[in-house]
C-alpha cells in the first residue's frame, strides 16, 4: 500500500477527517500538523456533538441547540436516528425516539416526519437523509475549523453494522460531500487512539475496549499483536448506556418532587423532557464532582424545582445499573474463551466512561496487572469519549493519500482474513532446575509473523539447547489452607509472569504456562559465559516455521526450518 | 518488527547426548490455525496488507522499503548537480573562456559562490565523463572538437584556486527574480498611497495594460507621506519669537526637502524598476512584431493584387489566341473540305462523262457527233441541276454499272426522271436517255 504515494492522485487534493458518528454523540477530529490528534469543536465549542437535527420555521439547528428544543420542539427533532440508518422498520427498536420525532416506516427505510420547511404541512424525511444532513453539518463545521475544505473521512461503527448499513452510512456520506475513505470499528479506533500515542510501543496485549455510549454498550476483545488488531468476541446490550444511569437520576429527582408536590413529572411530557435533560447534565456533573444540583423552573404545574444529589447516593441507587455495565465486560471475556487473567489492558470509551464507578468496578474484576485506561483510574489516560474520533483521524492521516483502490483492496478479505495461531509459541527455559516455557508468539497472532527475542545463556556457558515449543496457559487456582503445598510437585508447572499472592482474597488465581507440544530442537555450541542467546521464529501462513538461532555477536546461526501443513 | 525482546531467562544447557545434522532436530508440527478477519486499520495493518499484495516476506518487505528511502537520498545527491547543458555553452570556444559562466559549465548554477570545494569536484567529475575527448572518439563521434572539455577544465582550475575564484565571484553578481525582488518594494511603497488598491507589480505573465496601470500609478504616485514628525521642537516659551520663527522656517524647509527627495527617491526607484523590466522589451518587440506584421501584410496584398491582375491579363491573351488559332483551323479546314468536295464533284463529273463515253453514248457502233453532243448536252444538263450528293450517288451507280451500255442508260434515265419528278428539269427536256 505504501507504493500508492507514486500513482496518481485523485482529481482533487484529499482532505480527510475522522468522524465518530454515534447514536446520541458525534466527533470529528483530525491529525494537527505536529501529529497529534485533535477533535475539533464545533462553531458551539462542543467537542461532542449531539446528534439531533431540529427544525424551526425551516431552520436547522444542530448539537447541543438541537437538544435543547427536545423540551419545545420534539416533533421536529430528530435523535438517536445512527443505528436506524440501512436498517427496514421491522427490525428497528424505536424506544430512543419517544421523546422526538417518531420513526415510521417509508418503503424499506425508516423515515420522520417533521417540519423542517417555513411551510406547515410536515415532510417525510428519511434517516438517510437527515444521517446526511448531520454529516453535512459535521463537514461544516470541520471546514470552518481548519479552513480548507475537508472532503473525505473515516468514519467509525460499531462492531456489528451489517453491509447494509456500510452502504447506506457510505451513501449518505457521499451525499453530504464526504468521500468515505473506510469505515472502522469502533473499539479498534479506540484501541488505536491509545497505540498512536508517540510514547506507546508496540506489544502483544489483550485488551478489552468497553464501549459505554449514550444509549447502548458494545464491549470487545481485541487481540492485539505486533500493533495488528483482531477481533476476538464482542458483545452488545442496546439498552445499556448513559440513558439507564440518566434514568436513575430522573427517578431519584422525581420521587423528591412527588413527596413534596404529590405530582409525578414524569408523567407530563414536557416535564419528562427537561427532566431528562437536566437529569443528564446533573448525572455527567457527578463524574466529576462528589456533588451536583438540578434546577428545573417550571417543572410541572408552574413548579419551579431545585435539589442535589451526591455522588455516593448516585452510586448506591446506581448499583444495579453498574452491574450491568461488568457483568457485560465479563460475559464477552468468557465469550472469548479468555480469563480476565489474560486481559493486559481495558480501554473504556464512550461518554458513560467518565462515571468513576464503573471503571473501579471494572478494576476489581481484573487483576492487578491489567491496566485500566479510565479517567477515574489512570491519569494518562485519554477522555473516552473523544478515543473512537482520534483514531478515525489517526487511520485518515495514513490513508489520506491512497487511492480508493488502493484502499478497497488492502481492505478485502483477500488481505485481511488470515491465519491465527492457536496454541502460544515459545521456548522452554530452566529456573532453579526446573524447565518451563516462556512465549515468543502468542496465541491469536496474525500469520505470517516474526518475532526475535533474546535470551541469556546458562552463567557457565557452553552449551546451549533452544527447545521450541507449543505452549498453552492454565489456570491455577491455589487456595491459601494448603499454603505449604507452594513448593510445586509438578516439575513442568511453574508460575511464570508474576506472584500475586492476596491473603484477603480466599484463593490465588495465577496464570501458568506448560509446554505442550515440541516443536523443533535447536543447538547453539560453544556459548560465552554471560552471553545472550538470540531467537527468531518466523512463521508462515501454511504454518511452516523457519526457526534461527544465534550467539548475540557471534558470526554463525544455527537454522532450521518446518515445512508447513497446508 | 524488528524490535528485539530481551528475556531475562536463561536457556537450557545441553543435555549430553544430543546430536542431530547441522544441530537443528524438527520434532513436531504446530497446531492447525485459526481463520480470523484482522482489523484494516493502524500502520501495522498496511505494511501487513503490502506484504500481502505483493507477497513479500518480512526482510524483503524491510529491504524494499529501506532501499525506496536510499534511493530518493542518492536521486537528491545526483540531481544537486545534473543540470540541463544549454548548447549554445557547449559550443563554446575555449580560447574564450574568460567570458563563460564557470558555474554554468560545471552544472552549478544553483550554487554558485555557496558551491563547496567538493561539489565542485564532484560537478568536475561528472562533466568529465561524459565530455571527455576520448569518451566522444568511444561514442562513434569523429570530430576532433574537445573545446567544450577544455572549458570544463578551465572552469574548474580556476573555482578550486581559491583567490581566482574569489575574483570570479567578485564580478558574478547574482540576478535574482526580478518580480520577486521588487513586489514587496512597491508593496511596501505602495502603503503611503492616497488610492487604494495599489496596483501589483505582477509577473512576467501580466497584460500590457497591467504593466502599463502600474507603471502610470507610480509615475503619477499621489502620496500621503509626511515629514512633520521630524521637525526640530519650537521652543514653546513665549520669548524669542525670531527664535520660533526661524525654527518654524527651518522645519519647513527640512519638510520641502525631505518630501521633494523622498519623490525623487521613488521616482529613482520607478525609473530603475522600469529600465529592468523585461516586459516592456518583450511589449515593444511585441508592437514592432506586430507593426511589421501589418506592413507585411499590406505589401503581400498589393502584391497579391497586381499579380493577380496579371495573370488575369495573361489568361485572357492566351484565350484570345487559342480562339483565334481555332478560328484559322477551322478555315483551313472548310477550304480543304471544299476543295475535296469540289475535286470529288470533278471526279463524278468525269465518272458521269466517261460513264456515257465508255457506252460509247448509247449507240451501237461508232457514234455520230450528234449522238455524242445530244448525250453529252444531256449529261450537261443533269450534271448542272444535280448536287454535289445525288451527283456521287449517281456517279457510284455509274460506276457500278460500269460499261453496260443498258444499266448507265437506266442510271441516267432514273435520274433524269427524278429530276422531273423533283420538278427541276421539264419532261422532256433529257432525250437521249429515254
Amino acid at each position: 500500500m505504501g507504493d500508492a504515494v507514486n500513482s496518481t492522485s485523485a482529481e482533487t487534493e484529499r482532505y480527510a477527517i475522522g468522524i465518530s458518528f454515534g447514536n446520541s454523540c458525534s466527533s470529528i477530529a483530525r491529525i494537527s500538523p505536529e501529529g497529534k490528534a485533535e477533535v475539533i469543536a464545533n462553531e458551539e465549542g462542543d467537542r461532542q456533538i449531539p446528534s439531533i437535527l431540529s427544525y424551526i420555521d425551516g431552520e436547522e439547528y444542530h448539537g447541543t441547540q438541537a437538544k435543547a428544543q427536545l423540551v419545545r420542539n420534539s416533533k421536529n427533532t430528530v435523535a438517536y436516528f445512527r443505528d436506524y440508518l440501512g436498517k427496514d422498520f421491522k427490525s428497528i427498536d424505536p424506544t430512543p425516539c419517544h421523546q422526538s420525532a417518531h420513526p415510521q416506516q417509508q418503503d424499506s427505510t425508516v423515515a420522520f416526519t417533521i417540519r423542517d420547511t417555513a411551510s406547515e404541512d410536515p415532510n417525510t424525511v428519511t434517516v438517510s437523509e437527515i444521517t446526511t444532513r448531520h454529516l453535512r453539518r459535521l463537514k461544516q463545521s470541520a471546514t470552518d475549523f481548519l479552513g480548507k475544505e475537508v472532503n473525505a473521512a473515516v468514519i467509525t461503527v460499531p462492531t456489528n453494522f451489517s453491509d447494509a448499513q456500510r452502504e447506506a452510512l457510505t451513501a449518505a456520506a457521499k451525499a453530504a460531500g464526504l468521500e468515505v475513505l473506510q469505515l472502522i470499528a469502533e473499539p479498534v479506533a479506540a484501541a488505536m487512539a491509545y497505540d498512536a500515542r508517540p510514547e506507546a510501543t508496540v506489544t502483544d496485549k489483550l485488551v478489552v475496549v468497553a464501549d459505554l455510549g449514550g444509549t447502548r454498550s458494545d464491549v470487545a476483545v481485541l487481540a492485539c499483536r505486533g500493533g495488528m488488531y483482531t477481533i476476538l468476541a464482542t458483545a452488545h446490550d442496546y439498552e445499556l448506556g448513559g440513558a439507564s444511569l440518566d434514568q436513575v437520576v430522573i427517578d431519584h429527582f422525581a420521587k423528591e418532587f412527588m413527596k413534596k408536590h404529590k405530582a409525578d413529572p414524569r408523567e407530563d411530557a414536557r416535564g419528562l423532557a427537561k427532566l431528562k435533560l437536566e437529569g443528564e447534565g446533573t448525572r455527567k456533573a457527578l463524574s466529576l464532582s462528589a456533588n451536583a444540583q438540578l434546577s428545573i423552573e417550571s417543572l410541572v404545574n408552574g413548579i419551579d424545582y431545585g435539589s442535589t444529589i451526591n455522588r455516593t447516593r448516585f452510586e448506591l441507587l446506581s448499583g444495579k445499573v453498574f452491574a450491568q455495565f461488568t457483568g457485560l465486560i465479563e460475559q464477552v471475556v468468557k465469550k472469548a474463551e479468555l480469563d480476565v487473567l489474560d486481559i493486559d489492558e481495558v480501554i473504556f470509551s464512550g461518554g458513560a466512561s467518565h462515571t468513576p464507578k464503573i471503571a473501579q468496578l471494572a478494576a476489581n474484576i481484573f487483576p492487578e496487572k491489567t491496566t485500566i485506561l479510565a479517567p477515574s483510574t489512570s491519569t494518562s489516560a485519554i477522555n473516552p469519549s473523544e478515543l473512537a474520533a482520534r483514531g478515525a483521524a489517526f487511520q485518515a492521516s495514513l490513508i489520506q493519500e491512497f487511492d480508493t483502490e488502493d484502499i478497497e483492496q488492502s481492505i478485502h478479505p483477500m488481505v485481511t482474513v488470515t491465519p491465527h495461531l492457536s496454541k502460544a509459541i515459545g521456548v522452554e527455559f530452566t529456573s532453579n532446575n526446573e524447565t518451563s516455557f516462556q512465549p515468543l508468539l502468542n496465541a491469536e497472532t496474525a500469520l505470517p509473523a516474526r518475532r526475535i527475542a533474546q535470551y541469556s545463556a546458562p552463567t557457565e556457558g557452553g552449551d546451549v539447547l533452544v527447545r521450541v515449543c507449543e505452549g498453552s496457559r492454565e489456570i491455577k487456582v491455589t487456595k491459601p489452607e494448603p499454603k505449604a503445598k507452594e513448593e510445586k510437585a509438578a516439575a513442568d508447572e511453574d508460575d511464570s509472569d508474576f506472584d500475586s499472592d492476596d491473603d484477603e482474597e480466599d484463593e490465588t488465581r495465577e496464570i501458568v504456562w506448560k509446554t505442550e507440544k515440541p516443536v523443533a530442537e535447536l543447538a547453539v555450541k560453544g556459548v560465552k559465559a554471560g552471553a545472550k542467546v538470540e531467537v527468531m521464529v518466523h512463521v508462515n501462513p501454511d504454518l511452516g516455521l523457519q526457526i534461527s538461532v544465534r550467539e548475540v555477536g557471534g558470526s554463525t546461526a544455527v537454522r532450521g526450518a518446518i515445512n508447513g501443513s497446508a | 518488527m524488528a524490535f528485539v525482546q530481551v528475556v531475562n531467562v536463561s536457556l537450557p544447557s545441553l543435555p549430553s547426548g544430543w546430536t542431530a545434522e547441522k544441530d537443528f532436530k524438527a520434532v513436531g508440527a504446530l497446531s492447525a490455525a485459526t481463520q480470523r478477519n484482522i482489523e484494516p486499520v493502524g500502520p501495522h495493518f498496511l505494511a501487513h496488507a503490502r506484504r500481502k499484495r505483493h507477497a513479500r516476506t518480512f526482510s524483503e518487505d524491510e529491504r524494499i522499503q529501506a532501499q525506496q528511502n536510499v534511493k530518493k537520498t542518492e536521486d537528491e545527491e545526483d540531481e544537486d548537480i545534473s543540470e540541463d547543458e544549454d548548447p549554445m555553452m557547449l559550443a563554446r570556444e575555449a580560447k574564450d573562456w574568460k567570458a563563460q559562466d564557470h558555474y554554468a559549465v560545471l552544472g552549478l548554477t544553483k550554487y554558485r559562490w555557496r558551491a563547496t570545494p567538493e561539489q565542485i569536484k564532484r560537478a568536475h567529475r561528472k562533466k568529465v565523463l561524459r565530455h571527455h575527448p576520448d569518451k566522444k572518439a568511444a561514442m562513434g563521434q569523429r570530430d576532433e572538437n574537445d573545446n567544450f572539455f577544455k572549458c570544463i577544465q578551465k572552469a574548474t582550475e580556476l573555482l578550486l584556486d581559491p583567490v581566482r575564484r574569489r575574483q570570479f565571484d567578485s564580478k558574478d553578481l547574482q540576478k535574482g527574480n526580478f518580480y520577486k525582488l521588487w513586489g514587496p518594494v512597491f508593496e511596501a511603497e505602495g502603503r503611503f498611497s492616497n488610492k487604494q488598491p495599489v496596483p501589483k507589480l505582477g509577473d512576467e505573465n501580466s497584460t500590457q495594460q497591467e504593466v502599463e496601470t502600474f507603471y502610470n500609478f507610480w509615475y503619477n504616485f499621489d502620496s500621503w507621506r509626511t515629514f512633520e514628525y521630524l521637525d526640530e521642537d519650537i521652543p514653546d516659551d513665549g520669548e524669542g519669537r525670531d527664535q520660533k520663527r526661524h525654527t518654524e522656517k527651518k522645519n519647513a524647509n527640512a519638510r520641502r526637502k525631505r518630501k521633494s527627495e523622498d519623490i525623487a527617491r521613488l521616482r529613482e526607484l520607478v525609473d530603475e524598476c522600469l529600465a529592468g523590466d523585461e516586459r516592456i522589451k518583450k511589449f515593444k518587440q511585441q508592437a514592432r512584431a506586430g507593426k511589421d506584421a501589418k506592413r507585411k501584410a499590406k505589401e503581400d496584398e498589393a502584391k497579391r493584387l497586381i499579380e493577380e491582375r496579371e495573370r488575369a491579363k495573361a489568361e485572357a491573351e492566351a484565350a484570345k489566341k487559342n480562339a483565334e488559332e481555332a478560328a484559322k483551323a477551322e478555315r483551313e479546314e472548310k477550304k480543304k473540305a471544299k476543295e475535296a468536295a469540289k475535286n470529288a464533284a470533278k471526279k463524278n463529273k468525269r465518272v458521269l462523262k466517261s460513264s456515257v463515253k465508255d457506252v460509247n453514248y448509247f449507240a451501237d457502233g461508232e457514234a455520230s457527233a450528234a449522238q455524242v453532243d445530244a448525250v453529252l448536252g444531256d449529261v450537261e444538263l443533269v450534271m448542272g441541276k444535280i448536287d454535289v450528293d445525288e451527283l456521287a450517288e449517281l456517279a457510284s451507280r455509274l460506276t457500278v454499272a460500269g460499261k453496260d451500255g443498258s444499266a448507265v442508260k437506266a442510271a441516267w434515265a432514273d435520274e433524269s426522271k427524278r429530276l422531273v419528278e423533283a420538278g427541276k428539269l421539264k419532261e422532256g427536256e433529257v432525250k437521249t436517255f429515254a
